[in-house]
């Protein structure tokens, strides 16, 4: 999950990292009021910066200084509600504007080949950090931690040392590298970035932005719940997550329904392959519905699925191993009671595949069933074909 | 012959009295795997009936080990203590921990990695976030369903756990020496490297498959491998392709960050070492039976 720029500098700040001051505001005039009370404090001058899960808001007008309070409400009208790729502004972060002596790079996260965790430091500060790699290898140090040591006092100090950072930096940056790493421990973060990382005029080591991604699996020890936007998202994939579905929103026609990520993710390719000759269909969505296959996880699978006013049919791809299919048919069919019963629209032709443990039992039901949605096919290439002509039609 | 599992193998069930570990204990003996014992320190000393097998519990893997001579530990217990429950695997240097469980914040399992690191490796830590291995006819340690296939000739690696199911069920006439699911979280311990390396030593195995999926390096990193180590056939699927930036698909690790982790970069990268790679799951094992 990842975590805004106002919530990721909340984060830092209650672990002792330095942020400028700041306030976050969803309306021009709130944007107002914040600026009012910094002027007020003696801080006339701020910056408001739009409020995006994404890279490249500064080049997309996205963050703006202010002279004053009446500037700073007229930037966040042109900044709220902007679209900056893809992204809707629904908030801005107004902060303190700060004097920036020299700009660095800093970064914790995931280091998946070497199975542990990775810090990345540069004194070339402030540009994506691919980019300083690419062109000036030698100013990034990649610096691999060792997770049961961590980054205390002379790991952080050497990493400092490693990104070339100056002397009149490397103090309080060292400060900061050994309390970020406990602010990714303790909230479970696998990305930590602050760039930049600045230094003040008046000497003081300051995370200027910050980004952070937050583990979901860690969800039974952290607050996450807290820090998700109402907004966020496609309608459908929170409404799935509501119902406890591991659901994707995709932009094709074929409705996807499978067991197991790793064959879902199959599905979708097979799908897309049988497209290639059926004008280009494409998966609807991912939608794994787990080991278990039951008439309830189906039913809410399917009015999922169905509910989604792209997809033209559906496939239900279904490899027994644990389960056995004939539990699989049985909760197709209960799932499609149950739906028809509530009055839903189940007309949209659905393909189901079963194999594995007990397919011939499973097979069974369905056609004594005999629902006039519903059509079998035994393979899985088969079966992407056919929904995938289905959707073109 | 077969990797890491056999028949000799004493397989121990840490979370054997919860209901997965239930569930799955019962189906691993059916499969005829050697289960020594289970472990929960508050039913030490009692007995599970599982079919008239009565299986001890004991109050530790190192317990376990002493009283049984154990050599695996599958592991079923929920998220929040699974960091513990492999520490303690490790601190009994018991020589294989088969991690089941799902949803294990990542700070914990990089943390039981650098744990047994700094213990000398003597654990081989498979998981977490996997189904388990399987050696045919002979034991199965995890989930794996025991009845798609026979012993045969076909070793197979994989990131997922429904896709090994697929796989051994296409090719279930021909049969396999060992099946593993290293599992679909970021961070992992046993990778395909390890069992490449191990069924390349394997007398008994004569062609690889190996199932990939979406994000980190892991196939690339095989694919070099794979150039200078392995003489045997390697054929190749990977999930994935259709997948967008930016969106976890099911599995944790299973997510394309900006240009990295795709299923092209991965498919290209084992074409060029010379791994065969299917399309699709049934190409894939169309292209294995090519070579019988």
């Amino acid at each position: 999950m990842d975590l805004f720029e106002y919530q990721a500098k909340e984060l830092f700040a209650e672990y002792g990292v330095p942020v400028p001051q700041g306030k976050v505001a969803s309306t021009a005039a709130e944007a107002r009021a914040i600026a009012e009370e910094f002027a007020a404090a003696g801080k006339t001058r701020v910056v408001v910066k739009a409020q995006v899960k994404t890279g490249g808001r500064g080049k997309a007008g996205g963050v703006k200084v202010a002279d004053d309070a009446e500037d700073a409400q007229a930037k966040a009208e042109q900044i709220l509600g902007m679209d900056i790729k893809g992204h809707t502004v629904h908030r801005v972060l107004v902060e303190e504007a700060s004097e920036i002596e020299e700009e660095y790079y800093f970064s914790f996260l995931l280091d998946r080949a070497n199975r542990t965790f990775l810090s990345i430091c540069s004194a070339e500060g402030g540009m994506e950090i691919e980019e300083v790699a690419e062109t000036n290898p030698d100013a990034v140090a990649k610096i691999s931690i060792d997770a049961l040591k961590g980054a205390p006092a002379d790991v952080a100090a050497e990493i400092v040392k490693s990104g070339k950072l100056p002397e009149a930096a490397a103090q309080g940056a060292a400060e900061v590298v050994t309390k970020l790493w406990d602010a990714f421990v303790g909230k479970d973060a696998t990305l930590a970035e602050v760039n930049p990382l600045i230094l003040t005029k008046d000497g003081r080591v300051v995370a200027l932005d910050g980004k952070v991604t937050l583990d979901e699996n860690a969800e039974f020890r952290q607050d996450l719940e807290s820090l998700a936007a109402p907004e966020e998202g496609d309608p459908l994939e929170v409404k799935a997550k509501a119902k406890g579905l591991n659901y994707v929103k995709l932009d094709g026609q074929v409705g996807i329904i499978g067991n197991g990520a790793g064959l879902v993710m199959s599905t979708l390719d097979v799908v897309a392959y049988a497209g290639e000759s059926h004008g280009g269909v494409k998966p609807a969505n991912f939608l794994d519905i787990g080991g278990g296959a039951s008439a309830e996880v189906m039913a809410n699978g399917l009015e999922i699925i169905l509910g989604d006013t792209d997809v033209k049919s559906v496939f239900v791809n279904v490899f027994g191993g644990i389960t056995a299919c004939d539990a699989v048919a049985n909760g197709i069919v209960q799932a499609l009671e149950m739906l028809e019963q509530r009055g839903d629209d189940v007309s949209k032709p659905l393909v189901v595949r079963l194999d594995g443990n007990n397919a011939e039992l499973g097979r069974e039901i369905l056609t004594e069933r005999a629902h006039p949605a519903v059509r079998q096919v035994d393979t899985m290439d088969g079966a992407a074909a056919q929904a995938a002509e289905l959707a073109a039609k | 012959m077969a990797i890491f599992l056999n028949k000799d193998s004493k397989v121990l069930v840490q979370g054997m009295t919860g209901s997965e570990g239930t569930k799955h204990t019962r189906r691993m003996l059916a499969s005829g795997t050697n289960i020594v014992g289970g472990v929960n320190p508050r039913k030490a000393g009692t007995n599970v009936d599982f079919d008239g097998n009565e299986i001890p519990v004991f109050g530790s893997v190192a317990e376990g080990m002493e009283a049984t001579g154990a050599d695996v530990t599958v592991i079923f217990v929920p998220p929040k203590f699974t960091k513990s429950a492999v520490i303690e695997a490790i601190d009994a240097e018991i020589g294989l921990a088969v991690v089941i469980t799902e949803g294990i914040p990542v700070h914990d399992t990089a943390a039981f990695w650098a744990y047994a690191g700094s213990k000398g490796n003597k654990t081989r830590i498979i998981g977490p976030n996997c189904p388990g291995l399987i050696t045919p006819g002979e034991s199965n340690a995890g989930i794996i369903p025991a009845n798609i296939t026979k012993p045969g000739r076909i070793g197979l690696v994989s990131k997922s756990g429904t896709l090994t199911y697929q796989m051994m069920y296409e090719l279930r006439d021909i049969g396999f020496s060992s099946a593993v699911g290293i599992g679909g979280d970021p961070i992992i311990g046993t990778t395909h490297i390890d069992a490449l390396k191990a069924f390349q030593d394997d007398p008994d195995t004569d062609v690889i498959v190996m199932i990939g999926e979406i994000g980190g390096d892991a196939e690339e990193r095989a694919a070099d491998f794979i150039k200078d180590n392995v003489t045997k056939p390697v054929v190749g699927y990977v999930a994935g392709f259709t997948a967008p930036e930016g969106k976890t698909m099911g599995h944790a690790g299973a997510i394309v960050s900006g240009s990295s982790g795709t299923a092209s970069a991965k498919k290209e990268a084992l074409e060029a070492v010379g791994v065969k790679v299917g399309k699709t799951p049934s190409e894939a094992a169309q292209l294995v039976r090519d070579q019988f």
